[in-house]
């Protein structure tokens, strides 16, 4: 029965251990935030923090995060890069349908979280895995900007 | 600050609003509540029995003076749910942040699209079929409280005015509209109320943040996928990969050994596992050993479908357009110019993969989805499992991404068949793949054109025959008439904009075995913009003039066009130099009632790698609501475009689809995208819509700059099929 530390709380789970992170947020723990799109990696949607690095939980057995931290999009705000991200993000109005916005916004914390300053192709980099079909991503550019120049 | 909402909110010191963003299953003692519910009370909470103040089906205001609007049209992204609310705000003359939202129950009498004729929304028709509607709303519930409130004070109506919630007397004396709500009731709803004017206005046409975005950065938010109800199981399913397959058998003792799968429900033509989460489903759907029945389709290939287009579009169509005569127009020309183009099937692969929750009971059947039509949801679920439609229940959420395929109910008619053999509620969730390949395709399409010029290099006759599948006659089979579909031909026909003196064009439907065909964003323009602008582009080649000022000499009788065209080549820069292996290419299109024009800067590398570098676009809808959400929408329905011109195909072998998934249905990154400049005209036309024109002149845009760089014409999409490498 793994134990997995999800936003500071430990949860006592019985699930299998080669089910998906992803599955075990949305489905046992039910924060519903952490989204699913394509089950395998090529989306983004599903980007949790796995001890502070950007991880895709679709592909991650719960087995692999057993004693780690484990940060969702509900919990990101906490952060100071994450509450950086998001006040950016209201700002520069990025949103358009959201689905994605929860995987973009946890692969940008994670971003501005290990370079506070990133120019536009490290930007490129590391957003190159989160799709947007709304296609937001001029703003998702500006808005870490903003964010990175933001105290 | 970022907002956290939830029921006990308590963060608001000024008493003022308070708000949350509900999304229930059944809520306490049994009772169902909406999907959707966005609302904003004020400190006091309403008594129970209280009376409230609803002088129409789109607001409500409560004696705690909280004001919803029952929205009839649903948010997927577009910002609808901001613009719909600053209609009501301005006539009712309150805070746009005064306005909660509730999502509209399947009611197609109350709440009708007024330019599609039900419940739906789609074709980018909210502000365009709301505009009026809505607003009259607001100004009678205004003109109510005024009256309420000058009968108290016993001084003429016209002598009062509102203002922020409260109505004001002559002598300065206040009273809130949560004040008046039980005399206002009891007053007879006034027939003819007078509307601002947009002189007036002070909420319409400025920037107003977005209602949705809070609760979308903090993960809150939630969509069809994320309903929660108390005993749920998990499902997903398989569909026959051939279209028009049927289920043959299953053996599923693999699947039923596994830990957590509790059922496998076969229909006619796909199998669903049910397990007691998303995982234990796909695990124990990859257990079944399944055999189809292939049917009638198994030999279709997209080479087949083609041929058969092809055939089919050398019989003449029905007529959609006939300036002058053509026949007698084309013999007389100077030089004739042939060209065929084709375009792929398409699936939308919105974000959010397709499903949906129900709860079938003896007597009743609750559906928690997001839909763009709730009505036939409604409908689809009556028939599925025999009830009255007002014994189904629509909670409808916030939608992952539309661009079309929420128009249909096809997984909602599955999903319920799946209920139906299920205790309790079960959530339907479709894989990617699955998502992929069972989707509704935009259509193939196939254009013949002809084109005479004059010895003065004048078009003088235009020839135009759109073949391809009706989605129309599907969808809404009155719509489809004597053969012609006014959608396939949007673009190509009446709202063709150039001045040509004979001028043809006519329809042929063909449509693909077993294929579905559906909206996809832009519908029929976004079809018939590619072509025309195409062969425009090409007839101004042949004619060795320059692509804007051949546009400009057709376009005399046309100041929004040309205004648009103006604009963008002004801000592109149109004329000056570019690098080596760099084109600019543009695009002019009236679609939705707004007018558009683009101007791509595209290059193309050595080894024939296409990148888009920058796009300009020029708009003009008209009357403005919110002025971010359109750039917001222009933008994203570029992109949106971009994908498809440059990789979107759907290919068809063995009567199934190739594509899988996002590595072989490729979609533009953030690396990939250009930069995107949009311009904003202002005046006070009608309003237009926004959320689809974005998409719809990209693609021409893009191959006229290929052309101007490299001199090949693409005419035929995607560019990766004819171009380089993948
Ligand atoms: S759902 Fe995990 S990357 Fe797409
Ligand atoms: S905002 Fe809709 S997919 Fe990104």
């Amino acid at each position: 029965m793994p134990t997995l530390t999800i936003n500071g709380q430990e949860h006592e789970l019985d699930v299998p251990d080669d089910m998906p992170l992803l599955w075990v947020l949305r489905d046992v723990v039910r924060l519903t935030g952490t989204k699913f799109g394509c089950g395998v990696a090529l989306c983004g949607a599903c980007t949790v923090h796995v001890d502070g690095r950007p991880i895709r939980s679709c592909i991650a057995p719960v087995s692999s995060v057993v004693g780690k931290k484990i940060t969702t999009v509900e919990a990101i705000g906490d952060t100071p890069s994450g509450e950086k991200i998001q006040r950016a993000w209201l700002d520069i109005e990025v949103v358009q349908c959201g689905y994605c916005q929860s995987g973009q916004i946890m692969s940008a914390a994670a971003l501005l979280e290990s370079n506070p300053s990133p120019t536009d192709s490290e930007i490129d980099a590391a957003m190159s895995g989160n799709i947007c079909r709304c296609g937001t991503y001029p703003r998702i550019r500006a808005a870490i900007k903003q964010a990175s120049q933001s105290g | 600050m970022l907002h956290r909402c939830s029921d006990d909110d308590k963060e608001d010191q000024k008493g003022l609003s308070r708000r949350t963003f509900l999304i229930t299953g059944v809520a306490a003692g049994g009772g169902l509540m909406l999907g959707v519910c966005f609302t904003r009370s004020r400190g006091a909470k309403a008594q129970t029995g209280e009376e409230t103040f609803e002088p129409n089906a789109f607001v409500r205001i409560q004696p705690d003076g909280s004001i919803t609007l029952v929205m009839p049209q649903v948010e997927m992204g577009q910002g609808t749910y901001t613009s719909m609310s600053m209609l009501i705000a301005e006539e009712l003359e309150v805070e746009l942040d005064e306005v909660g939202l509730e999502a509209a129950p399947p009611n197609d009498k109350l709440y009708k699209n007024p330019l599609i004729g039900f419940q739906v929304t789609g074709g980018s028709t909210s502000v365009p079929g709301f505009w009026e509607p809505l607003r009259r709303a607001g100004a009678t519930a205004r003109v109510m409280l005024i009256e309420a409130a000058a009968s108290q004070w016993q001084v003429e109506p016209a002598a009062c005015r509102a203002e922020k919630g409260e109505v004001v007397s002559p002598a300065g004396e206040r009273l809130s509209y949560g004040a008046l709500v039980g005399a206002a009731a009891k007053l007879s709803v006034p027939q003819n109320v007078t509307l601002k004017s947009p002189k007036d206005f002070t909420l319409i046409g400025t920037p107003a943040k977005r209602l949705d975005t809070p609760e979308k950065v903090d993960g809150k938010a939630k969509f069809g996928i994320d309903a929660m109800i108390p005993g749920m199981t998990f499902a997903t399913v398989s569909a026959c990969p051939v279209f028009g397959g049927k289920l043959k058998s299953v053996d599923d003792s693999k699947a039923m050994a596994l830990k957590g799968v509790r059922q496998v429900v076969r229909l006619d033509d796909a199998v669903a596992v049910v397990g007691d989460h998303m995982w234990t489903a796909m695990q124990g759907l990859s257990a079944l050993d399944i055999e189809w029945d292939k049917g009638p389709n198994a030999d279709v290939t997209t080479e087949s479908i083609v041929q058969q287009m092809a055939r089919a579009s050398e019989k003449e169509g029905a007529l959609a357009r006939s300036d002058g005569d053509f026949a007698k127009a084309i013999p007389n020309a100077a030089k004739k110019i042939d060209a065929v183009y084709e375009m792929p099937f398409l699936a939308h692969a919105a974000m959010e993969p397709m499903n949906c929750t129900v709860n079938v009971t003896k007597d009743s059947c609750d559906i928690w989805v997001g839909i763009q039509v709730a009505t036939r949801a409604q409908t689809t679920a009556a028939e599925v499992t025999g009830l009255p439609p007002e014994k189904i229940r629509v909670h409808n959420y916030l939608l992952g991404g539309g661009f079309g395929r929420r128009l249909d109910v096809d997984g909602i008619t599955q999903a319920v068949a799946i209920a139906k053999q299920v205790d309790g509620p079960v959530k339907v969730v479709w894989s990617r793949e699955e998502d992929i390949q069972h989707d509704v395709y935009r259509p193939y399409y196939y254009d013949r054109f002809t084109a005479g010029l004059d010895a003065q290099n004048q078009l003088v006759a235009y020839h135009h025959r759109v073949t391809g599948s009706s989605i129309l006659a599907r969808w809404a089979p009155p719509a489809f008439v004597k053969g012609l579909d006014e959608d396939a031909v949007n673009g190509a026909a009446k709202e063709f904009p150039y001045a040509i003196p004979n001028i043809l064009v006519d329809y042929v439907r063909d449509e693909p075995p077993g294929l579905t065909t559906g909206w996809w964003r832009g519908v029929g323009p976004t079809h018939n913009i590619f072509v025309v602008e195409s062969f425009i582009d090409e007839l101004a080649a042949a004619t060795k003039t320059d692509p804007v000022a051949f546009r400009r000499s057709m376009l005399a009788e046309q100041p929004r066009v040309l205004g648009v065209l103006d604009l963008a080549a002004e801000k592109a820069g149109w004329g000056s130099p570019l690098p080596d292996g760099v084109g600019r290419g543009v695009s002019v299109q009236f679609a939705m009632g707004t007018y558009i024009s683009q101007i791509a800067e595209v290059e193309v590398t050595k080894d024939g790698e296409v990148k888009v570098r920058r796009v300009v676009c020029a708009v003009d809808c008209g009357q403005i609501v919110n002025p971010d959400t359109i750039v917001a929408q222009i933008e994203g329905g570029i992109i949106f475009g971009i994908s498809a011109v440059l990789w979107g195909e759907i290919t068809i072998e063995g009567g199934r689809v190739e594509q899988t998934n996002f590595n072989d249905y490729r979609v533009l990154r953030i690396n990939e995208t250009p930069t995107i400049e949009v311009y904003l005209v202002k005046n006070e036309e009608a309003p237009g819509g926004i959320g689809e024109p974005g998409t719809v002149g990209i693609a021409p845009a893009v191959t006229n700059a290929i052309f101007a760089t490299t001199g090949r014409r693409i005419r035929k999409l995607p560019i990766k099929s004819q171009f380089g490498p993948e």
